[in-house]
C-alpha cells in the first residue's frame, strides 16, 4: 500500500468538492489500495459526517449514504414495501462485509475483473490506453451486454440492481450545489473511458438514496451464482412485478452482473406489462433483452443463462 | 531389533490395555490455545529487532533477470537490503525432497516467481520497496508453452498393463469410454506461508509455517549450504497445509539468507496472492476411463490413462490412477500418467495427491456401467472387488469396502432412490440421489517419538512431528496415555521442533499411524521396564490410573516403581509389509442433491459418509479429518478452479474471494459412520491413514446425484450452472 494522507471530514461541506478520496466503510478501496490498483494520495473519512438516518420522505423513504448495509436491510419499513431491496443486500458479500460497508460505498464498488485487480496486467480501466487483458482473457464474469472494445467489465454488485428495479434516485452534493441521479442513470457504459464507472463528479458526494412509493406487488431478487454464499452474481435479475385479473398490470426488472451498469430495458418491460404470463411471452421478453447481447468466450454462458433466469423470476413473480 | 515393520503385529495390544482412552473422542489440547489466539503461528515470534521481508514475484511468464535496479529503492526510507542469491529458491521442495529444490531464482520458469527479496525496517516500507523495485528481464515467454497437450507429453511413467485392454474391450457385453476433465487445485490453507529466521553465530533458528520438519531442516540446509545439524526449525502450530508445506518455500530461504546478511532476525510472510501464485498447484487433469463388463456386470477391461501437468525438471505428476491399480477388478488392464511440461507454478501435493482427481472420474465412470448394466451402483461394486490386486496378484489387509457401502446406504435411504433421472422434482429443483467408493493408498513413514515417564508419574511425548490442525496433539496423548496407564491429563505431547527425535512428519494421512506407531514402541520399551520392577513379564503388565499390577502381583503406584524419569525412544521404519500386502483405506458416500431447472445451480442436501481405515485413534479428530475431506469433495465436485490465462500461464484468481471454497452455505449436514477395523499389516497400531479418504470419490457421488436429478451427465469439473445449461430438460416442463 502507498502512503497517504489522512483526515476526517466532520461534515458532508468538509467532503463537497474536495480532491482526497472518500473512504466510508472502506471494504472495497482499502482492499484495492493493498493491491495498489489504488492510489489515492489522501483519504477523507466520512464516517462520522451523519447521514446515517433512513427517513420517511412523503409515500417514500430517504436512505441516508453513510447507513450500513446491514441496518438497511434490517429496516423493517424496507423490508415490508421495498423488500427488494433487503433481498438484494442480503444477498451480497458477508455479514462482516455488510456491516462495515455503506450505501453510499456500494454504489461506487469497482469491478471484479481479475486484470483490473492485478497491476501486472493491462487495463484501460486501471491505466487507460494500456489495452484490456480480458478481451482473449479468463472473461467469465464479464459482461455481454454494452461491453465496449476498450473494456468488457460489469459492475458486480447487487444492491444497485434492486435500486434501479425500485426506480430509486441518488442525491449528491457537488461545489455548485445539490443534485439527483435516478439510480438507472447512474453507472455509465465504458465506452473508450471505462476509467470513470458512474457519472460522478471528482468532489461530489452521495448524501441519499431515495426511494419513491412502494410499487407494490411481488418483488424477487435472483442471484445466480457459483456457490451458495458469498460469490458475486454470474447473473442476477431484479423485479418488483404487480399482477391484476391473470394479467402483467406493471413489471420493473434489472439485471445485474452482465453489464457495466445494472442493466435495464424499458422496452422489455413495456413488452411484459398487459400481458398474460406464459413460457413463450417469458421467451419473447428474454429475445428482446438479448438481443444485442453478445459473449466473450467464457461468459457466453450467461446468454442462455440470463434468459432462463429471468423466466424463473418471472415465473414465480406471476404464479405461472 | 530392526525398526523395519515386517510382519503383522496381531497382538491386539491396544484392545488389552486398561486405560481406556485411545479412539475415545477427546478434545484437541491446544484447541483452546487456537480458538483464543495463544497458539503462536510463525509470523507472530516477536524477536527483539526483526525486520520485514517482502518477495517481490518476476513479472514475466519466463527467462532471465538480468539487472535488478537496487540501488533505487536502497535509498528509499527503511530500506535495509535487496537479495537475489543463487542459493534463494526458484521453486518450493516437493514433499520429503529432504534436498534443495530448483534455486538460482535470476532464471524465471513461471510467472510471478519470486526474484528477490527486500527487507526493509517496517513492513509497510519493504512492501512500497518491492512494488518500486525495477528488474529487468530478458523475456524468452513467446517460446513457452502454456497449455499441456497430449502432443507433448511425455510417455507414461510404469504404466500397469495386464492382458489385452482393446481386446477385452471389444469382447465386452457392456463398454465405457469417457473422458474426463478437472481443473487446477489449490491448498487455500488459512495460514499464508510465513517465517522468520534468526541467526546466532553459525546457528539457525527459523520458526516456519512446515508440515514435514526433519525434512524441511535437510531441505533448508541444502539450500543454505550449511550443516544441518546448524539448523533448528520450530512449527509447533499450523494453519493448515494440505500439501503445500510438505517442502520449504521462498520465504524460508530469503529469511535466512537475509537474517544472515543483514546480523538481525529478518520475517518474510508471503502474500495470500503470491502463496497462490508461487507455491503448489494441483494438477489440471484430462482422464479417458475405458471400462468393459460382462452381461453381468463384471468387469474385464480397465482403463485410467491421465494427463497432467508440471514445469520442466520437476518429477512429480498428479498420480491419477493410483486407486484404480487396486479398487476394481479387470484382468485386462492399462494404466498410465503422462506429464507435460508447460509454464505455470510448481505442481505438486495437495491433499490426496491422485486419489482426489482420479476417484472422482473413475466413480462417474462406473455409474455410467451401472445404468449401461442396469445393476444399481452399490451392486455394481460389490461384484467388482477383486480377490487380490489385479494383475499383481498382492493380497489386501484389511478392505470394508462392503460394509462401508451396505452401512451407508442404509443410514442414508439408498432404498428411496429412483434409478431414473428427473423423478424427482419440488419447485424449481431437480432432486437426485448419488454415491460413490472411497479409496486411498496408505502409507507407513518412518518415524521417532520419545516417552519420559517422569518419577511423578507424568507422561510427555516429544517428536517434531507436526500438527496441522488434524490432532496430532490429541492423538499421540492418548497413545501413551492408554500404553502407560495415565490419565490423559498427566499426559503432555510436544511437538514441531527439529531439536526432537524426528517423526514422519504430516503429509500422505501417514502421520498418526507412523509416529503413532514410533510413540507405542517408545512406550512398550518403558512398560518393560516397569513391568521388571514389578516382577512380572511385559506381557502381565496391567496399567491403569497410575496403578500397576498384574495377575497375582498387587497393584502399586506405578511412582513406586521408578527411581528417576524413565525415557526410551522409538523406532519405526515400513518394511516388506508395505510392498507384499495392499493396505488401502476404503469408504462410501452417498448424497443428495438438488439442481435448479432454470440456472443449473447445484446445492448439496445431505451427505453420508462412511470409513474403515484401521483402528480409530480418536473418534472426534477422526470425523472432522472425513467431513474436511468430503467438504474438498464437494469444493472440487462443484466450485474449485484454478483459472489461468492460456496467453502467459499466470493464475488469475489469486484469492479466497475468487477461488471459491465451499462457504458454510454450501455445506449441509454431513454424516460419519466409523467403522472399526483392525488392520495389524498397517502398523502396530493397526491403524491406517485417514486425513486424506474423505476426498477420494466423494465429487462422483455428486456428478451421478447431478445425473440423477435432471439427467445430465457431466465430466468436466467442477460442475458449475454453465455446464449444466445446455443440457438441462425444459424447466416448464413436468416431472418424468
Ligand atoms: C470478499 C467480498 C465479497 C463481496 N461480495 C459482494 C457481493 O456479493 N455483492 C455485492 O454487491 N457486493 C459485494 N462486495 C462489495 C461490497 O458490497 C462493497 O465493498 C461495499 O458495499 C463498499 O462499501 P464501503 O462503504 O465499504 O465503500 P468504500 O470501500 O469505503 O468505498 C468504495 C468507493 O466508494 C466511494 N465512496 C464511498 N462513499 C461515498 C460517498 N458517500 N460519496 C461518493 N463516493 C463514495 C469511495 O471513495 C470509494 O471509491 C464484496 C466485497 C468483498 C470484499
Ligand atoms: S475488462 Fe475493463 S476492467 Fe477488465 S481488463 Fe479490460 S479494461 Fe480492465
Amino acid at each position: 500500500m502507498k502512503a497517504f494522507d489522512y483526515s476526517r471530514a466532520e461534515a458532508t461541506a468538509d467532503a463537497v468538492g474536495q480532491s482526497a478520496r472518500l473512504i466510508a466503510g472502506g471494504t472495497n478501496l482499502l482492499d484495492l489500495m493493498k493491491l495498489e490498483v489504488e492510489t489515492p494520495e489522501a483519504l477523507l473519512d466520512i464516517t462520522r459526517i451523519g447521514l446515517n438516518a433512513i427517513d420517511a420522505e412523503g409515500e417514500g423513504l430517504r436512505i441516508g449514504a453513510l447507513v450500513s448495509n446491514s441496518d438497511a436491510a434490517a429496516d423493517p419499513r424496507i423490508r415490508r414495501d421495498w423488500p427488494l431491496l433487503s433481498r438484494a443486500i442480503l444477498a451480497g458479500a458477508s455479514p462482516q462485509l455488510r456491516n462495515k460497508a455503506t450505501m453510499g460505498g456500494n454504489l461506487c464498488q469497482r469491478t471484479r475483473c481479475g486484470y483490473f485487480m492485478d497491476n501486472r496486467s493491462a487495463c484501460n480501466k486501471r491505466e487507460p490506453g494500456s489495452g484490456c487483458a480480458a478481451i482473449g482473457g479468463v472473461n467469465r464474469n464479464h459482461a455481454i451486454l454494452g461491453a465496449s472494445s476498450d473494456c468488457i467489465a460489469t459492475y458486480p454488485g447487487d444492491m444497485a440492481v434492486a435500486l434501479s428495479a425500485l426506480q430509486a434516485v441518488v442525491h449528491t452534493e457537488r461545489p455548485e450545489g445539490a443534485r439527483e441521479i435516478p439510480m438507472r442513470h447512474f453507472h455509465r457504459l465504458p465506452g473508450d473511458t471505462p476509467q470513470q464507472d458512474n457519472h460522478l463528479e471528482s468532489g461530489e458526494v452521495i448524501t441519499a438514496i431515495s426511494l419513491p412509493a412502494p410499487l407494490g406487488g411481488r418483488q424477487i431478487y435472483r442471484k445466480v451464482r457459483d456457490r451458495a454464499s458469498y460469490a458475486f452474481a454470474l447473473v442476477s435479475v431484479a423485479a418488483a412485478l404487480r399482477m391484476e385479473e391473470g394479467r402483467i398490470a406493471s413489471v420493473h426488472l434489472a439485471f445485474g452482473g452482465v453489464a457495466h451498469t445494472p442493466w435495464t430495458n424499458d422496452h422489455v418491460d413495456e413488452l411484459l406489462t398487459g400481458e398474460r404470463p406464459s413460457p413463450a411471452l417469458f421467451d419473447k421478453a428474454a429475445d428482446l433483452l438479448l438481443e444485442d447481447a453478445q459473449g466473450q468466450g467464457h461468459n457466453d454462458f450467461k446468454i442462455p443463462l440470463l434468459r432462463r433466469a429471468l423466466a424463473a423470476v418471472l415465473a414465480e413473480a406471476t404464479g405461472e | 531389533m530392526s525398526d523395519t515393520y515386517d510382519t503383522p503385529d496381531t497382538r491386539d495390544m491396544l484392545d488389552r490395555t486398561r486405560q481406556g482412552v485411545i479412539g475415545q473422542p477427546l478434545d484437541r489440547p491446544e484447541g483452546p490455545l487456537k480458538v483464543a489466539g495463544q497458539a503462536t503461528y510463525a509470523a507472530e515470534y516477536a524477536r527483539e529487532n526483526c525486520a520485514e521481508g517482502v518477495l517481490v514475484g518476476a513479472t514475466i511468464s519466463t527467462g532471465r533477470v538480468t539487472a535488478i535496479h537496487k540501488d533505487e529503492v536502497l535509498a528509499m526510507p527503511g530500506v535495509l537490503g535487496v537479495y537475489a542469491a543463487p542459493q534463494m529458491l526458484r521453486r518450493p521442495a516437493q514433499g520429503t525432497a529432504g534436498e534443495a529444490p530448483l534455486q538460482d531464482p535470476s532464471r524465471v520458469d513461471y510467472p510471478l516467481q519470486p526474484v528477490a527479496l527486500v527487507v526493509a525496517e517496517t513492513f509497510e516500507q519493504a512492501t512500497a520497496a518491492a512494488k518500486a523495485l525495477r528488474i529487468d528481464y530478458d523475456d524468452a515467454s513467446d517460446k513457452a508453452r502454456f497449455l499441456p497437450t497430449q502432443e507433448t507429453a511425455e510417455a507414461a511413467k510404469e504404466p500397469v498393463t495386464a492382458g489385452d485392454l482393446e481386446a477385452a474391450l471389444r469382447d465386452a457385453a457392456h463398454v465405457i469410454d469417457a473422458n474426463f476433465t478437472t481443473p487446477g487445485h489449490a491448498s487455500a490453507a488459512m495460514e499464508p506461508h510465513a517465517a522468520v529466521a534468526e541467526w546466532d553465530g553459525d546457528d539457525l533458528t527459523l520458526w516456519g509455517s512446515l508440515q514435514m520438519i526433519a525434512f524441511n531442516v535437510a531441505e533448508l540446509a541444502d539450500s543454505l549450504g550449511i550443516d544441518p545439524k546448524h539448523v533448528r526449525i520450530l512449527s509447533p502450530y499450523v494453519g493448515g497445509g494440505f500439501g503445500s508445506k510438505l517442502g520449504i518455500s521462498h520465504e524460508a530461504v530469503a529469511a535466512s539468507l537475509a537474517a544472515r546478511e543483514l546480523g538481525r532476525p529478518v520475517r518474510v510472510v508471503m502474500s495470500r496472492q503470491l502463496v497462490f501464485q508461487s507455491i503448489m498447484r494441483r494438477s489440471e487433469t484430462v482422464q479417458r476411463i475405458r471400462l468393459g463388463a460382462g452381461a453381468d456386470g463384471r468387469l474385464t477391461a480397465f482403463g485410467h490413462e491421465a494427463l497432467v501437468s508440471n514445469l520442466p525438471e520437476e518429477s512429480f505428476s498428479e498420480p491419477v490412477t493410483q486407486a484404480s491399480e487396486f479398487l476394481y477388478a479387470g484382468d485386462n488392464r492399462l494404466l498410465g500418467v503422462r506429464k507435460s511440461d508447460i509454464t505455470r507454478l510448481t505442481a505438486g501435493s495437495v491433499r490426496a495427491p491422485g486419489e482426489a482427481v482420479g476417484m472422482q472420474a473413475l466413480e462417474v465412470a462406473m455409474d455410467e456401467l451401472a445404468i449401461a448394466t442396469n445393476l444399481d451402483p452399490v451392486e455394481l461394486r460389490k461384484r467388482n472387488l477383486p480377490e487380490t490386486v489385479p494383475g499383481q496378484g498382492t493380497p489386501y489387509s484389511s478392505r470394508r469396502l462392503v460394509e462401508a457401502l451396505d452401512a451407508g446406504a442404509a443410514a442414508f435411504g439408498w432404498d428411496q432412490r429412483s434409478p431414473t433421472p428427473c423423478a424427482r422434482r419440488e419447485g424449481e429443483w431437480w432432486i437426485g440421489m448419488g454415491m460413490s467408493s472411497a479409496a486411498r493408498v496408505n502409507i507407513l513413514a518412518k518415524a521417532e517419538a520419545r516417552v519420559t515417564l517422569t518419577a511423578q508419574g507424568h507422561v510427555v511425548v516429544e517428536t517434531d512431528h507436526t500438527d496441522i490442525g488434524t490432532g496430532s496433539y490429541a492423538i499421540f496423548g492418548q497413545i501413551a496415555a492408554e500404553m502407560l496407564g495415565q490419565p490423559i491429563d498427566r499426559t503432555t505431547v510436544k511437538l514441531g521442533d527439529s531439536l526432537l527425535p524426528a517423526g514422519s512428519g504430516s503429509g500422505g494421512s501417514w502421520g498418526a499411524s507412523s509416529t503413532g506407531s514410533a510413540v507405542f514402541y517408545a512406550c512398550e520399551a518403558i512398560r518393560a521396564t516397569l513391568a521388571q520392577a514389578l516382577g512380572c513379564s511385559a506381557d502381565q503388565l496391567i496399567l491403569k490410573d497410575g496403578q500397576a499390577w498384574a495377575e497375582g502381583v498387587d497393584a502399586r503406584p506405578v511412582t513406586d516403581l521408578l527411581t528417576e524419569d524413565l525415557t526410551r525412544t522409538g523406532k519405526i521404519e515400513p518394511g516388506e509389509l508395505m510392498e507384499k500386502v495392499n493396505q488401502s483405506t476404503y469408504g462410501a458416500f452417498f448424497c443428495e442433491v438438488a439442481v435448479n431447472a432454470f440456472t443449473g445451480e447445484t446445492r448439496l442436501r445431505r451427505m453420508t459418509g462412511a470409513f474403515g481405515f484401521g483402528r480409530v485413534l480418536n473418534a472426534k479428530t477422526a470425523r472432522s479429518q472425513c467431513i474436511g475431506g468430503m467438504v474438498w469433495g464437494i469444493g472440487s465436485a462443484l466450485t474449485e478452479e484454478l483459472s489461468f490465462d492460456a496467453r502467459d500461464g499466470h493464475l488469475v484468481n489469486h484469492d479466497l474471494a475468487e477461488y471459491h471454497v465451499p462457504v458454510h452455505a454450501d455445506i449441509p449436514p454431513m454424516e460419519v459412520i466409523l467403522l472399526e477395523e483392525r488392520d495389524a499389516d498397517a502398523s502396530p497400531l493397526q491403524s491406517k491413514g485417514v486425513g486424506e479418504l474423505g476426498i477420494c470419490g466423494a465429487a462422483g457421488a455428486i456428478a451421478n446425484a447431478i445425473y440423477n436429478a435432471c439427467g445430465v451427465r457431466l465430466r468436466d469439473f467442477p460442475m458449475t450452472p454453465d455446464k449444466l445449461l445446455a443440457d438441462l430438460p425444459d424447466p416448464f416442463a413436468p416431472a418424468a
